[in-house]
């Protein structure tokens, strides 16, 4: 390589790194707000050591604990607990419900702390995870019956328990 | 090294090397992609989670792969021309970023329309999805950018400094579902891990990526061709051509 | 094996038709626009070069005539 072309791989390096490892410490500066959601443990335990404040607007990111959900046959209110590793929290929410949504499934909802283990969510969104299979494989393999969400019937048999 | 060489041979072999392989490209590519496609959408089982939904994964997936994979190339195209002065190469980092934006809005705009019934939602600020809106915006700095300059060797540098620069976000989108909570899942098959997926879900899919990337490259020659012709418009072998095109249309 | 029973279930597609056909639609036209503006702009880009070249002739062509009439 000549000293020229040398020189300008140099600069074009020295000009990626610098830019680089200032988009990289912005980011790890901010890591906490590109957090989509807390855990049920973050908001009871803290994050951070900042536990959040009741009357906050948050997004919490849990598994459905099965068992948990009720339902009013009336109007669309539900309310289920939520849990990642530790202390569960309980959501409310009123509305239509994604069709993924069911026992065990991941889910998160966005919504105001109304006690310290207690969130008033005004969206509740699923999610899923990375594998994909047929039914017959996932009942045989994880003894999952595949369900449609309206014939799902949670909510009316769970709801009396 | 190539100082001897006559200085228009190497635009116009390019042309004419673009030129054989085109038909190939698009042919396979054509072939393939429907051939998974159709597969994907009427073949493939169904998924116990979120039955026929999951058929998006189709055109998601491979799009989504491939526009990492063309802003790879485009970022390498800019860098070969920043530091070698390779004019050709900044003329497929232009003949790319089209494909490139191309790709990632339909990555976009399908993964919208597959979290609306599964998630819930069309569109969530979360960190893999506001990554690749990013992305999206990257490839069109770097067409907008190359337009803005009169000078297209200054532009060429311009936009390949950008397109240099955007590279930090790949590996942001890739970890973006590792390193922060986001609504969007983990890689299905993008990692070092088996795939999370049977093999009659996969092979479509795999094909599907394949196909893509042959449609991506019958378009990046043509793209790469225009190029050539637009910047070398008064050579004389560009007016041969261009002749003889005009009179092989005629006498058709 | 063909996974559908029929046509009218293969476009329904278990009640999430819309979305999934939005999809392969958005991506079909996408893939087309840009196929067709490659082309279109190799087109144009070939007969821009004629005219070119027709502009270059007459240029030559007058330069050549006036150059005559002077020497007369």
């Amino acid at each position: 390589m000549n000293p020229r072309r040398q020189k300008r791989l140099m600069a074009v390096s020295a000009i990626l790194l610098i830019v680089g490892g200032a988009i990289g410490l912005m980011l790890y500066a901010l890591t906490q707000n590109i957090d989509l959601f807390y855990t049920p443990s973050e908001i009871i335990q803290g994050k951070d050591g900042k536990i959040p404040e009741v009357g906050q607007r948050l997004r919490i990111g849990g598994m459905v604990v099965p068992g948990t959900v009720k339902r009013d046959q009336q109007t669309l209110a539900v309310s289920f607990d939520l849990v990642d590793t530790g202390p569960t929290v309980t959501v409310s929410y009123q509305g239509i419900l994604p069709d993924l949504f069911r026992e065990g499934q991941g889910i998160v909802a966005t919504g105001v702390l109304t006690k310290n283990n207690h969130i008033e969510a005004h969206e509740v969104l699923a999610k899923h995870d990375e594998e994909y299979m047929p039914p017959e494989l996932a009942e045989k393999m994880k003894g999952i019956k595949h369900v449609k969400p309206d014939q799902a019937s949670y909510g009316s048999s769970k709801a009396g328990e | 090294m190539w100082k001897w060489l006559h200085p228009y041979a190497k635009t116009e072999r390019t042309y004419h090397l673009c030129q054989s392989l085109l038909p190939w490209f698009s042919l396979l590519g054509l072939l393939v992609i429907v051939v998974a496609t159709v597969w994907g959408l009427a073949f493939a089982p169904t998924d116990y989670q979120q039955s026929e939904a999951y058929r998006i994964i189709y055109v998601h997936v491979p799009s989504a792969v491939l526009s990492k994979s063309l802003y790879s190339a485009m970022a390498i195209a800019g860098f070969v021309g920043l530091v070698w002065q390779v004019k050709t190469s900044f003329m497929a980092m232009v003949a790319l970023a089209p494909i490139g934006a191309t790709v990632t809005f339909v990555s976009l705009i399908t993964g919208a329309a597959w979290g609306k019934p599964m998630w819930g939602t069309w569109w969530e600020w979360d960190a893999r999805l506001t990554s690749q809106l990013i992305l999206l915006f990257l490839f069109l700095g770097v067409i907008s950018l190359y337009k803005a300059f009169e000078d297209k060797q200054q532009a060429g540098k311009a936009a390949g400094v950008m397109a240099l620069v955007g590279v930090i976000n790949l590996p942001i989108i890739h970890y973006s579902v590792e390193w922060w909570n986001t609504l969007h899942q983990g890689a299905t098959i993008m990692k070092f891990d088996k795939p999370s997926m049977p093999a009659e879900m996969l092979w479509p899919l795999l094909l599907a990526i394949l196909g893509w990337a042959l449609v991506s490259g019958a378009i990046f020659l043509i793209r790469m061709q225009n190029e050539i012709i637009r910047r070398e418009i008064k050579r004389p072998w560009v007016v041969e051509l261009a002749i003889k095109n005009a009179s092989a249309s005629k006498g058709k | 094996m063909m996974h559908f029973e029929d046509f009218s279930s293969f476009l329904d597609m278990g009640g999430y038709g819309l979305y999934v056909w939005l999809s392969f639609g958005v991506t079909a036209l996408s893939l087309l626009i840009l196929w067709l503006d490659s082309i279109f702009s190799k087109r144009s880009l070939m007969s821009q070069v004629l005219s070119e070249q027709a502009r270059q002739a007459r240029i030559k062509a007058a330069t050549e005539k006036s150059v005559k009439g002077d020497s007369v």
